[in-house]
């Protein structure tokens, strides 16, 4: 039996954004396993929030990461605030599904662009950025910043938003969908695209089920687990069904991605629709006391938090479970037997945030 | 041929601690809307082609060298730019036991962008301000680091024990 040899993938390799190895065992050309090596983006973030108070955390949650900011510190004021008691009015909780899901909008444009840039195809990676780009600019005016909003705190959000910019962001939507309209067929469609990604990196129902998969990636596997459909924040009250297809394969992501893109759409659109006037958060005067475990769906997944507090104004413990931690077993699972060459896009094709995993 | 470093300056990128904000901001420079190839720079993958290496975030015992290694690759003449407040005093984690701090403990910085993120157009200026001293650098003036911006941050015994281990190390 031949040697196998080891190569070291990352940390710093074109297709990856962020700094992570893999170390992959090779038999020839084929992967046989891969060892994850972690710890190049770790600041301890966990222990910094325990030495800061509840209300600091909320603007430093979002640093743990730029991409998925909002959704980071929704699902931790959601933990506060069912340890308070609070309910924070419904005009915030719409507010806070729209930011949302703008975020969700972005992040998936995002990702799909950098899997386009991961198999060449550079042309797509930019048009679908420049795409992406009117939804920064929507956020902009919406929150005054284009990724670390600050805008959600406890008790509800910090900014209303008035009926004219709710009128705008619609204007965006119809020019974000006129243009997915045009890129799409090309990623779904493309003979070389499918090439790249049809029957690569295939994962299991049954070993995503095992492996604990999460988001786009456990969806694409035929799970039909959203978060969203338990109803936080306000999308009880609206239409939200989980984007499910069943080959498991990088294609079948990029797809839940995409029909997700048009989800979005629709549920901002739904949530301008219905959103009621009124305040914008509720006062308070207590202190986090007892423990919470808290969930909200992020683009790339579930994500937990399991806060503790003792009625002071410092945590006594914050931990997050974010959803590429959870999927990279999955990914382990879909490396093994791969093509050298096919490793760059199926991992990108999980959509990995590795500044979210280590914090 | 060497005009033509500076007329078509290419960029390394590395994400030495970074929460991913300055990242995909510094990406959002690249595409249409901001379009930084406009200079003629272009994003690359390997540090071996570059002339412009772009940090974000503070530095940990880990990356520390992976950053060194990048630096070294990257031929000279050759700028650093550090984008974010992390690079320059740890930003909002400043005070983490696993952050030993600024990037420019390790590696020379010409440029810092600050900002938490900084805007596009803050980094594009701070990639065009880099180009001009690329092609000081390349007329053999020397010219000196940045001037960093002021840290209200002091790291604590053991941490400052760390950072003159690596700036000892720096200099063997």
């Amino acid at each position: 039996m031949a040697k196998n040899t080891i190569i070291p993938f990352g940390p710093q390799h074109p297709v990856l954004p962020e700094p992570i190895q893999l170390r992959l065992v090779l038999d020839e050309e084929r992967v046989v396993s891969a060892i994850p090596v972690v710890g190049y983006v770790h600041r301890g973030l966990e222990k910094l929030a325990e030495q800061k108070d509840f209300l600091q955390d909320t603007y430093l949650i979002e640093r743990i990461c730029g991409i998925c900011s909002f959704i980071h510190s929704l699902t931790y004021s959601m933990g506060i605030e069912s340890m308070m008691g609070l309910t924070p009015p419904p005009r915030a909780q719409y507010l806070r599904v729209i930011w949302s899901e703008l975020h969700r909008m972005h992040s998936h444009l995002l990702a799909t662009g950098l899997l386009a840039d991961s198999f060449g195809f550079e042309n797509l990676f930019m048009q679908l950025w420049r795409t992406r780009e009117h939804i920064m600019d929507a956020m902009e005016a919406t929150t005054g910043a284009r990724v670390l909003l600050g805008t959600c705190c406890i008790g509800g959000v910090r900014k209303d938003v008035s009926e004219e910019l709710l009128k705008s962001v619609l204007q965006t939507l119809v020019t974000v969908e006129k243009e997915l309209d045009e890129h799409m067929p090309v990623l779904l469609n493309d003979y070389s695209v499918k090439q790249r990604l049809c029957g690569v990196g295939i994962l299991d129902k049954q070993v995503a089920y095992e492996r604990g998969a999460v988001g786009p990636t456990a969806r694409a596997s035929g799970i039909a687990m959203d978060l969203r459909t338990q109803g936080y924040a306000a999308y009880g009250e609206l239409d939200v069904e989980p984007m499910v297809e069943t080959d498991g394969d990088c294609y079948a992501r990029t797809k839940v991605r995409v029909r997700e893109l048009y989800q979005s759409l629709n549920i901002i659109r739904q949530a301008i629709g219905k959103i009621p006037s009124g305040s914008i958060n509720v006062p308070f005067k207590t202190k986090p006391d007892g423990e919470v475990i808290s969930r909200a769906e992020q683009p790339r997944g579930e994500v937990l938090y399991y806060l503790k507090g003792n009625g002071t104004d410092m945590l006594e413990r914050l931990r997050v479970r974010t959803p590429t931690f959870a999927n990279i077993p999955p990914v382990l699972a879909m490396l093994a037997g791969c093509e050298l060459a096919d490793v760059g896009v199926i991992v990108i094709s999980i959509d990995p945030c590795i500044s979210c995993t280590e914090r | 041929m060497f005009n033509a470093v500076s007329k078509s300056p290419w960029v390394v990128h590395f994400n030495c601690n970074s929460c991913n904000g300055c990242d995909i901001e510094f990406l959002a420079c690249l595409t249409p809307h901001y379009d930084v190839e406009r200079f003629g720079i272009l994003h690359i993958g390997n540090p071996k082609h570059a002339d412009v290496l772009v940090v974000t975030g503070s530095v940990n015992n880990r990356n520390a060298r992976v950053l060194q290694n990048v630096y070294n690759q990257i031929p000279d003449p050759k700028v650093v730019v550090a984008m974010g407040v992390c690079t320059s005093s740890g930003g909002v984690f400043a005070g983490c036991y696993n952050i030993l701090g600024n990037v420019d403990l390790v590696i020379p910085v010409d440029v810092f962008v600050p900002g938490c993120p900084p805007r596009p157009e803050a980094m594009i200026d701070g990639i065009v301000k880099a180009v001009g001293i690329l092609e000081r650098k390349r007329k053999g003036e020397i010219f000196p680091t940045a001037p960093k911006p002021l840290c209200k941050f002091k790291p604590s015994e053991e941490q400052s024990a760390e950072k003159t281990a690596i700036k000892e190390e720096k200099t063997v």
